[in-house]
């Protein structure tokens, strides 16, 4: 018995084109992402419950040796990259705030300069922009130089170099036009009106800024603590050139297992950690914040 | 000009106790640009005051200035009685409704109009009533929690309008309150705003370039142009009496009959107009002067087939009707008067049913008015 399933219009060709444009649009991030991020990640992750050596090849035995070596032989370091990435992170908060804010509403027709001098440090390498501060940071650099022997502030043995306040010093350097840009995006978008609309119901400048400029503002400090915390954390260059072994943090001993040590299992698992560390901690400090009023 | 004069030194006469604004001398210039050019105004205490004006009038400006939103570049405002020139927005007792309302995003209904009386300490349980009661005057029980994204711009209206009002402020400045609003809810809103005024009682200064908005709600209007007002008046006086060009016609339409005064005949000045026909103005409104423009507004013209008696007393001219638009409430006509002159004449749709009975293009007519209904502004400039 034939079945009849009514007139049900057939989509036209049209139709179906017009509901494939949005995944075709997707695909080339899609197969991007696949080839690059997920197929790596579960090779990371085979790495990390895996046995064994380079030389003598790995085994994937399943097991959470890693994990459990991870967590127990490097808690130094693991602190060290939320202490130093988390004082950077809300140093740059300090520092570009407010350049951020000037820029905005009083950078009038020299804005995209000044937006332009913020980005100005990427036309440099990372690395070489890191490099000069272990040179402006060193004993006897353009910094420490005279404030020991020609103003003589400092005692002669004072050292920056090496010492937990030069990575924060570094990573704060490095990272704070992440900072500044999503800031900028937020305070620029608030309607001058509104400050004027808080100093007519009564809040003084300061009244008005706390009451509506930075609860206003406060999307872009999150977004802006996102992109500061997270390669922060996970950084290894400025630790690397302007800290000492002590200083050392995460991302030192991931790069050292991975590539000195060849110890891929360890390496691979404490990148887990710390990405599962940083997703809880971004999470905590979403609720933190409020999403009502980061979407808002 | 004299009469401008002598009606500013009529507003000095008023009780001092009994105004609540006053700005004298203010000016207030941008660069170069001279966006208020000495403008003395007297606001009365608890009227509703209009500042109305074409865009770059200087009206928004002359609010803003006493608002506390821009300083003066010389000159005095005077908020009752006391000096607050240089005063801070926040140290003026003085609220304003923003153009496009200016609400806070972050924040709900309630902490929106709450936001006053925080910021002066009051308790919150006082608080909270003041607000229940605020949003019930502006017809929004039950709004306390939702955000400003959430209402529509109706609602948004009057949510700024409670946030202002509920700090009991000396003056109420109302910066186009009404502009994003569509015709019909802007028509209720003006009910609305006029209602509300009376109750609470406040002095309100509304800024407007829509002179119907202005002449619905307001007491006294001062129609501002180039940074200083014109004429300032209730809205009778206004639309009846103009004294400028300016004043003719931006407040509704007027015809201007270019005209040279030929004598005098009791109350009224007998005027040639360019097509030699002479019609008469109440005496007192030629100031003097010799050649003048003789202004009608267009529902004070009678139309009526020629020769056809209505009277003696009335200014009579004879032309042809050269168009007819039939507009609802009455019937738009222009009239081509001897001599080119074209007249606009509105005519109520009284006794009429049908398009039929409209005056037919061609048809001579004769056109009269009272000389009561005129009204003189100074001659055209050679080149306007």
């Amino acid at each position: 018995m034939a079945t009849v399933t009514g007139a049900a219009p057939q989509p036209g060709l049209r139709q179906l084109i017009g509901r494939a444009v949005p995944y075709l649009l997707l695909a080339p991030g899609i197969a991007w992402l696949i080839l690059f991020y997920a197929i790596p990640s579960l090779q990371m992750f085979l790495y990390s419950v895996s046995t064994g050596s380079l030389e003598e090849g790995f085994v994937l035995s399943f097991t959470p040796d890693a994990y459990v070596k991870g967590i127990t032989q490097f808690r130094t370091q693991f602190g060290n990259s939320l202490l130093y990435g988390g004082t950077a992170t809300v140093l740059t908060i300090i520092i570009g705030f407010p350049v951020a804010y000037t820029i905005a509403f009083r950078g009038g027709r020299y804005r995209n300069l000044i937006l332009f001098m913020v980005i100005a440090p990427f036309f440099t390498s990372f690395l070489i922009r890191t490099i000069s501060w272990k040179i402006l940071l060193g004993d006897e650099g353009p910094l420490l130089g005279p404030l020991k022997h020609t103003i003589g502030i400092l005692p002669g043995t004072f050292t920056l170099t090496g010492t937990p306040v030069a990575v924060v010093a570094g990573l704060t350097y490095n990272f704070l036009p992440f900072m500044i840009l999503p800031l900028y995006v937020a305070l620029e978008k608030i309607d001058v009106r509104l400050i004027e609309a808080a100093q007519d119901l009564y809040a003084t400048r300061w009244g008005a800024f706390r009451r509506v400029t930075l609860p206003l503002a406060l999307p872009g400090v999150f977004a802006g603590s996102i992109l500061v915390a997270i390669p922060a954390m996970g950084d290894f260059v400025n630790a690397e050139l302007l800290g000492s072994p002590q200083t050392r943090m995460i991302g030192n001993v991931i790069q050292n297992r991975f590539l000195i040590q060849n110890d891929y299992p360890v390496a691979a698992a404490l990148s887990f950690i710390l990405m599962f560390g940083i997703l809880a901690a971004v999470t905590i400090y979403a609720r933190f914040l409020g999403t009502e009023r980061l979407t808002g | 000009m004299t009469v401008l004069a002598l009606d500013g030194r009529m507003e000095n006469q008023i009780r001092v106790s009994d105004v609540d604004v006053r700005l004298v001398q203010v000016v207030k210039k941008f660069g170069d640009a001279v966006a208020v050019d000495h403008v003395d105004l007297e606001v009365r205490d608890g009227e509703f005051f209009s500042l109305l004006g074409p865009s770059g009038c200087g009206k928004t400006t002359t609010l803003r200035m006493i608002g506390g939103f821009e300083e003066p570049t010389s000159g005095l405002i005077e908020l009752q009685g006391q000096d607050v020139t240089w005063l801070p927005p926040y140290k003026r007792n003085v609220n304003t409704v923003f153009q496009s309302y200016a609400l806070f995003p972050h924040l709900s209904t309630f902490e929106n109009v709450a936001f006053g009386l925080r910021r002066k300490g009051l308790k919150s349980s006082e608080i909270a009533g003041r607000v229940t009661e605020m949003l019930e005057l502006v017809e929004l029980p039950g709004f306390e929690k939702r955000k400003p994204g959430q209402i529509s711009g109706g609602q948004a209206q009057r949510v700024a309008l409670a946030r202002a009002l509920i700090n009991r402020p000396a003056v109420l400045l109302l910066d186009e309150p009404l502009g994003a609003l569509d015709l019909k809810l802007r028509k209720q809103m003006q009910v609305e705003l006029k209602r509300i005024q009376q109750e609470v009682g406040i002095t309100f200064i509304y800024v407007t370039h829509d002179q119907e908005e202005a002449m619905t709600m307001s007491d006294r209007i001062a129609v501002m142009n180039n940074g200083r007002y014109e004429q300032l008046g209730d809205p009778e006086s206004l639309y009846e009496r103009p004294e400028t060009r300016f004043v003719a016609g931006f407040l509704g339409v007027s015809n201007l009959l270019p005209a040279t005064i030929v004598g005098t005949d009791g109350g009224y000045a007998a005027c040639r107009l360019a097509n030699d026909q002479t019609v008469r103005v109440p005496a007192a409104l030629t100031r003097g002067a010799q050649r003048v423009d003789v202004g009608i507004r267009p529902e004070k013209i009678r139309l009526s087939a020629p020769g056809e008696s209505t009277g003696g007393q009335e200014n009579r001219m004879s032309g042809t009707i050269r168009d007819a638009s039939y507009i609802g409430v009455s019937t738009q006509y222009i009239v081509e008067a001897r001599g080119g002159t074209r007249v606009t004449v509105y005519e109520q749709n009284v006794e009429r049913a049908t398009r039929d009975e409209l005056w037919q293009v061609g048809t001579d007519v004769d056109l009269t008015w009272l000389p009561d209904h005129s009204f003189v502004v100074e001659a055209a400039k050679p080149g306007e």
